[in-house]
């Protein structure tokens, strides 16, 4: 039985994600690079967001959703086959068209997030056929794994809103073809700042009020779970905004806008598994670690590792995720304002940390193969020419700022 | 005739177009521009990583004037644009050949 309430609220769920991408992570990502980059981040979020949706409808949402195996959904819905008006999801409440358009805008952003690693550098065919096959191959079956009845969920694995399905699949597969495209001319000593501070903190607050629709929609119902859902989730992007404020400040003396916006994204990667197992003190709690985690993530990859992850995917998604998954186990006790737990505190983290490291693996070799494919069938890099000039010519002939 | 060029911070610009106004100098080109000198550049900090910045934003003004007023001229920018502190900026001076009003066709000294 169709619940009206329940609907209204997916279906504006589903507005808020797709807002998020389009034009909140586009903004948030075109203010971090050069001026004569703006466009084509734009353009790889727009351009990455349609091919995502007719793939879902072609063959991911089917893949992700439709019965299959442990490892792999099946085809039964493959062009939405069988999928009429009348079709119900099976929490019973809500039509499945909706269902599809909730989850297909979470197929949308996950790969636009992995456009941070490789900005500035990398070939628009690239960018098509990379995310094309990074949806189907690593993005659809993890998402079966965990939401769609596979193995993952069969052991109890708690990801309410995509800490692992969304956050630690787009992080690690960043750093991955960031590190097999080479970094940016000039990394790290002479990369040059962002362009517009204010697009990214105009960008990031889009991708916070979406966040709304983003873990208070996977509750797939308009009720209790979906209010502290909201409210733990803006506590931590609060906490960590703060958080991630407080270090600069101490550090450098200055507090910058960059900064306390990153630690916002930060905050709510971090949230985004536990947000409908925590209460309050959870989301404070994540918050704080988040802040502290995520910061201390940029310096490690930008410092340690060396990779050019040039907006910082894998520290700010890839930990964030992987670290409120982890702390969902602890959080989600009762003695901790959370849901309470079946399992132990010890248990559940076991299992989170089999859902973590198994989907890091799968990414990481999935995504190696994926490019290689991509390197063999369209090259990866501009011509150095190309970059200097920048990718809003080279790539799309077109300019971002005409006097 | 002279054709003084300033190189001045940005924020100073007010400051010295009205000290050239009271000493009587009424116009001015303004550009904005970049460059450095012994400041060589600046860092900015985001994410935690340091920027170096190489070319900052600077103000250009470009006035022609007649040789006598070029000592008030020049003290007059000197005064209001200076802050003690590395990149102030410079002055630059030039003779200048000739000048013509477009809209009337007066030259030189009358053109200025």
């Amino acid at each position: 039985m169709i619940d009206t309430g329940n609907t209204a609220w997916v279906l504006t769920a589903t507005a808020l994600v797709l807002f998020m991408t389009l034009p909140g992570l586009g903004l948030f990502y075109a203010g971090l690079v050069q001026t004569k980059n703006v466009l084509s981040a734009l353009m790889q979020c727009i351009a990455i967001a349609c091919l995502a949706s007719v793939l879902w409808f072609v063959l991911a949402y089917s893949l992700a959703f439709s019965g299959g195996s442990a490892w792999l959904g099946g085809l039964d819905r493959a062009l939405l086959a069988g999928m009429t008006r009348a079709s119900v999801w099976s929490t019973g409440s809500i039509p499945e068209s909706v269902f599809f358009m909730f989850q297909m805008t979470f197929a949308i952003i996950t790969p636009a997030l992995i456009v941070g690693a490789y900005v500035e550098r990398i070939k628009f065919a690239a960018v098509l056929l990379f995310s094309g096959l990074w949806l189907l191959v690593v993005y659809a079956p993890v998402a079966h794994w965990v939401w769609g009845g596979g193995w993952l969920a069969q052991m109890g694995v708690l990801d309410f809103a995509g800490g692992i399905v969304v956050h630690v699949t787009a992080g690690v597969s960043a750093i991955v073809i960031a590190w097999m495209l080479g970094a940016r001319r000039g990394f790290p000593s002479e990369i040059k700042p962002p362009h517009a501070p204010w697009m990214v903190m105009v960008g990031a607050s889009m991708l916070w009020v979406g966040w709304f629709g983003f873990n208070a929609g996977s509750a797939l119902a308009a009720g209790a779970d979906a209010g502290m859902a909201m409210l733990v989730t803006h506590l931590s992007a609060a906490t960590a905004s703060l958080t991630w404020m407080a270090i600069e400040w101490i550090r450098f003396r200055r507090p910058s806008l960059v900064g306390l916006v990153t630690g916002t994204i930060a905050g709510l990667a971090t949230v985004t598994p536990a947000s409908g197992y925590i209460g309050p003190i959870g989301g404070i709690t994540l918050g704080l670690a988040s802040g502290f985690v995520c910061y201390w993530g940029v310096v490690l990859v930008k410092r340690l590792i060396r990779v050019d992850d040039a907006l910082d995917v894998l520290a700010v998604h890839g930990f964030g995720g992987a670290l409120g998954t982890l702390l969902t186990a602890l959080l989600a006790a009762d003695f901790m304002t959370g849901i309470g737990l079946a399992r132990s505190v010890g248990e559940q983290f076991w299992v989170q940390a089999v859902g973590v490291v198994s989907v890091a693996i799968w990414s990481a070799l999935a995504t190696f193969v994926l490019v290689k494919i991509t390197q063999i069938l369209v090259g990866l890099r501009v011509a150095d020419e190309h970059e200097l000039v920048g990718l809003d010519q080279s790539q799309h002939g077109e300019s971002g700022y005409n006097p | 005739m002279k054709y003084l060029i300033a190189i001045i911070q940005p924020h100073r610009l007010d400051a010295v177009r009205d000290a050239l106004n009271e000493i009587g100098i009424m116009g001015m080109t303004v550009s904005e521009v970049r460059g450095y000198g012994r400041q060589k550049g600046h860092t900015e900090v985001y994410r935690g990583a340091e920027y170096k910045v190489s070319y900052l934003p600077k103000v250009k003004i470009e006035v022609g004037l007649e040789d006598h007023r070029l000592d008030a001229a020049v003290g007059a920018i000197t005064s209001s644009a200076r802050s003690g502190k590395i990149g102030d900026g410079k002055i630059f001076v030039l003779d200048l050949v000739s000048a013509q009003r477009i809209r009337t066709g007066e030259t030189d000294a009358e053109a200025l």
